[in-house]
């Protein structure tokens, strides 16, 4: 089969079994939309701006495991792209992102619309390709994808200059089963003496923790840690990214971890004498201060990066392989064990644990007559009856929403961890229920950030997805505020806006249904009748309680045991008291 | 500690531009950096030279191997092996100087490649810190200019860096 570039790249995807690509075209990649135009194979989402494109990709990426892919034109298409591509990065999501560059020859020359994108994406991307060749575009755009969906996953940009994908140069098409990469051959297998290693000590704990971040969910070992966890008996704790891998409403889950972590959590890390780090990346919003984390724990830890390992904090024992494959490993290796969980020591430690757990760190006033955001999840929670995917932007509602919705599956749970990106909620909201259209899909978010990407309602409209925005409305970057409020003597220095558009008159000029909500008495209502319009995307303008502050919290600089927790827990906030 | 790590990396252009990207993102140091084609032209290989912790030295080794490009690599610090670096040194002469800077040359087994009535021109290989050596042995003023590129090695005995 002969085929022009432009029709390599489409065929390419065809056979490379992609969806749906999101994209926007301009002048570098005209033949390439040429092409698209021609087939209906590749569904193409069009955004209303390039970051957009990215986050929806990366958004369907979360929620099913397959790579987000991405068409962007050369110069600000591209740049545009950069935002997003960092954020999938960051969190290892499997993207590829296909730029337009101007022509070969011109390469170089600044000419309109040129950046140099494999050189600015080159510190935020996995790999990244740019195509000088036309006979050898199929077999770039297969290592693309082989790259971004093997190892631990990530972003691979490739760069096509215009002039490639010249319809009249056409040139025997073949796309490849398989390609091996000589340099690149990520390990897959446990080393076997490290795992028995790991199991005696394992079993040898007194106060062990089970430590499990995204590695779980990417590397769709929930199964696996699940049944670890329940054979072994001990508690286990999320990371942010790995909330879902195991089931939130298990006992003997204590919740997240680190900054905004729970007590019981945070307590029985610094407390434990072995932890089981399990797709962790030890990343400082998880350990605080380093010279005070877990100061009397061995540590094993398995991951797929040998980069990762020791990285930030000295393991004592490293597995590097596919977390799936490793706990198979592990299960089959505490199976064979003569030696069994300490029972005794067990027992005292969920004793102590229970009592940490006492102290209730998530209670909230719940007698207030302002909205309290913690609340608005809670009900969310039950409306959705946990069954929801959940995504956000970044910020206080964002560390509410992991907080208080119980996530029990993986991949239900979407937020930018890593790079802390705003205005990723609702692209990525678009991208989810693109993947799951019969799913309920919110998109819990706040006054600031859905102001950063809030052009995509009109994505939403043109493409029917109907998911349900949650704005928890305090007329603050909350968490900006805090921060002002804790380090900086409350100078809430430009951490408000003076004016804020009426999302529910926006809402309804995008075509959209708008819902304004003041009451608490009305939250609940509000979002049962938002999510009975099946067919409607819904803004929910929720306005909050905007003294509200995030707790537990570990400061910058302090460890896992000194916690600012809210005063008199269950009654008020501090603030209030003050 | 100094170490020396040779990489084996694929021949393919922003190849470098990934390995110097990777040491200023990650702050590590590099005090030096060779490279040029192998025997086999798909491949490059590169000698780098830095310093640090041997905690900053894994982190390095390891942030290298995970570059796509990079196929192989090794620390020079774990291995018995031999390290060179060519120098060319442009110094000024005089009837009275050039005598000297003849026999010193001698002595630090260089060679003259380049003369002209005012000026010589010194080839020398050797470690870095023979090099430094014969720097510091000639008078300052006398000195025009250094080129130096940097050190690259090899490993001593039968094994060798390759696919």
């Amino acid at each position: 089969m002969e085929l022009n570039g432009a029709q390599i790249v489409v065929q390419s995807l065809k056979d490379e079994g992609v969806e749906y690509i999101f994209g926007y075209p301009g002048g570098a990649v005209l033949h390439l939309y040429d092409a698209i135009f021609q087939q209906d194979d590749v569904k193409h989402i069009l955004v209303r701006h390039e970051q957009g494109a990215t986050h929806a990709a990366d958004g369907y990426a979360r929620a099913t495991g397959k790579p987000g892919v991405v068409l962007v034109t050369s110069g600000p298409g591209a740049t545009n792209a950069v935002t997003g591509i960092a954020t999938a990065y960051l969190d290892s999501i499997p993207m590829v992102v296909i730029s337009g560059q101007v022509s070969l020859p011109v390469i170089g020359s600044d000419a309109f619309q040129e950046v140099d994108m494999v050189g600015i994406t080159r510190p935020c991307v996995k790999h990244n390709f740019l195509v000088k060749d036309v006979t050898k575009l199929a077999e770039t755009i297969k290592k693309a994808f082989h790259v971004a969906t093997t190892g631990r996953p990530g972003p691979v940009v490739v760069d096509i200059p215009k002039d490639i994908t010249d319809p009249r140069i056409k040139v025997p098409y073949k796309y490849p089963k398989k390609v091996t990469m000589r340099s690149y051959n990520p390990a897959v297998t446990g080393h076997k003496g490290q795992i028995k290693k790991a199991v005696d000590l394992l079993l040898s704990a007194e106060k062990p923790m089970i430590y499990s971040g995204g590695g779980v969910i990417l590397g769709e070992a929930s199964k696996e840690l699940t049944e670890l966890t329940h054979i072994l008996g001990y508690p286990i704790t999320n990371t942010l990214m790995g909330l879902g891998a195991y089931p939130a409403t298990d006992n003997q889950f204590v919740g997240m971890l680190g900054m905004h972590g729970t007590y019981e959590a945070n307590m029985a890390m610094h407390e434990s004498d072995v932890i089981l780090a399990v797709g962790a990346r030890f990343d400082d919003r998880v350990t605080g201060k380093l010279a005070e984390f877990c100061p009397y724990a061995k540590i094993i830890h398995i991951d797929i990066d040998p980069a990762s390992i020791s990285k930030t904090v000295k393991v004592d024992i490293p597995i590097v392989g596919e977390v799936k494959v490793v706990l198979d490993q592990m299960l089959e290796a505490i199976k064979e064990s003569k030696n069994k969980p300490n029972k005794k020591a067990l027992e005292a430690w969920w004793n102590q644990i229970d009592k940490w757990r006492a102290v209730k760190c998530l209670e909230y006033d719940r007698e207030s007559r302002l909205i309290k955001p913690q609340y608005v999840i809670e009900q969310l929670y039950e409306v959705t009856r946990g069954d929801a995917f959940i995504t956000s932007d970044v910020g206080q509602h964002q560390m509410y929403a992991a907080q208080y919705y119980h996530f029990d599956k993986p991949r239900r749970w979407i937020n930018s961890g890593g790079l802390g990106t705003m205005g990723f909620g609702l692209p990525a909201a678009i991208g989810v229920k693109l993947a799951h259209p019969d799913a309920d899909v919110a998109c819990v978010t706040g006054e600031a950030s859905i102001q950063m990407c809030i052009q995509e309602l009109s994505t939403a409209l043109q493409y029917n997805t109907p998911v349900k925005i949650v704005n928890l409305n305090n007329r603050y970057m909350g968490m900006v505020r805090q921060w002002q409020e804790f380090s900086y003597e409350s100078r809430y220095s430009h951490s408000y806006m003076d004016t804020i558009p009426d999302f529910v008159k926006l809402a309804e000029a995008y075509g959209h249904v708008g819902m304004l909500v003041e009451k608490p008495e009305d939250v609940r209502p509000a979002l049962e009748q938002a999510f009975a319009l099946k067919d409607r995307t819904v803004f929910l303008d929720i306005i909050t309680d905007r003294t509200e502050n995030v707790y537990p919290m570990i400061e910058a600089g302090k460890g896992h045991h000194d916690m600012k927790l809210r005063v008199a827990p269950g009654t008020a906030t501090d603030r209030e008291l003050a | 500690m100094r170490h020396i790590i040779s990489i084996l990396i694929e021949n393919e252009s922003g190849a470098l531009s990934r390995v110097a990207g990777l040491f200023s993102a990650r702050g590590y140091n590099i005090e030096s950096l060779t490279v040029a084609p192998t025997e086999d032209p798909s491949l490059s290989r590169m000698t780098l030279v830095t310093r640090g912790s041997d905690d900053i030295i894994e982190q390095i080794t390891k942030q290298l191997n995970k570059l796509i490009d990079v196929v192989k690599l090794i620390d020079f610090a774990e291995s018995v092996h031999i390290e060179r670096e060519l120098m060319m040194v442009k110094v000024k002469t005089t009837d009275s100087t050039r005598e000297e800077i003849r026999r010193m040359a001698d002595i630090f087994r260089g060679r003259i490649i380049d003369v002209t009535p005012t000026s010589y021109v010194v080839e020398m290989t050797g470690t870095s810190d023979k090099l430094d050596a014969f720097v510091a042995a000639l008078d300052a003023d006398h000195i025009i200019e250094v080129v130096r590129s940097g050190p690259t090695g090899i490993s001593r005995g039968e094994k060798g860096l390759h696919l």
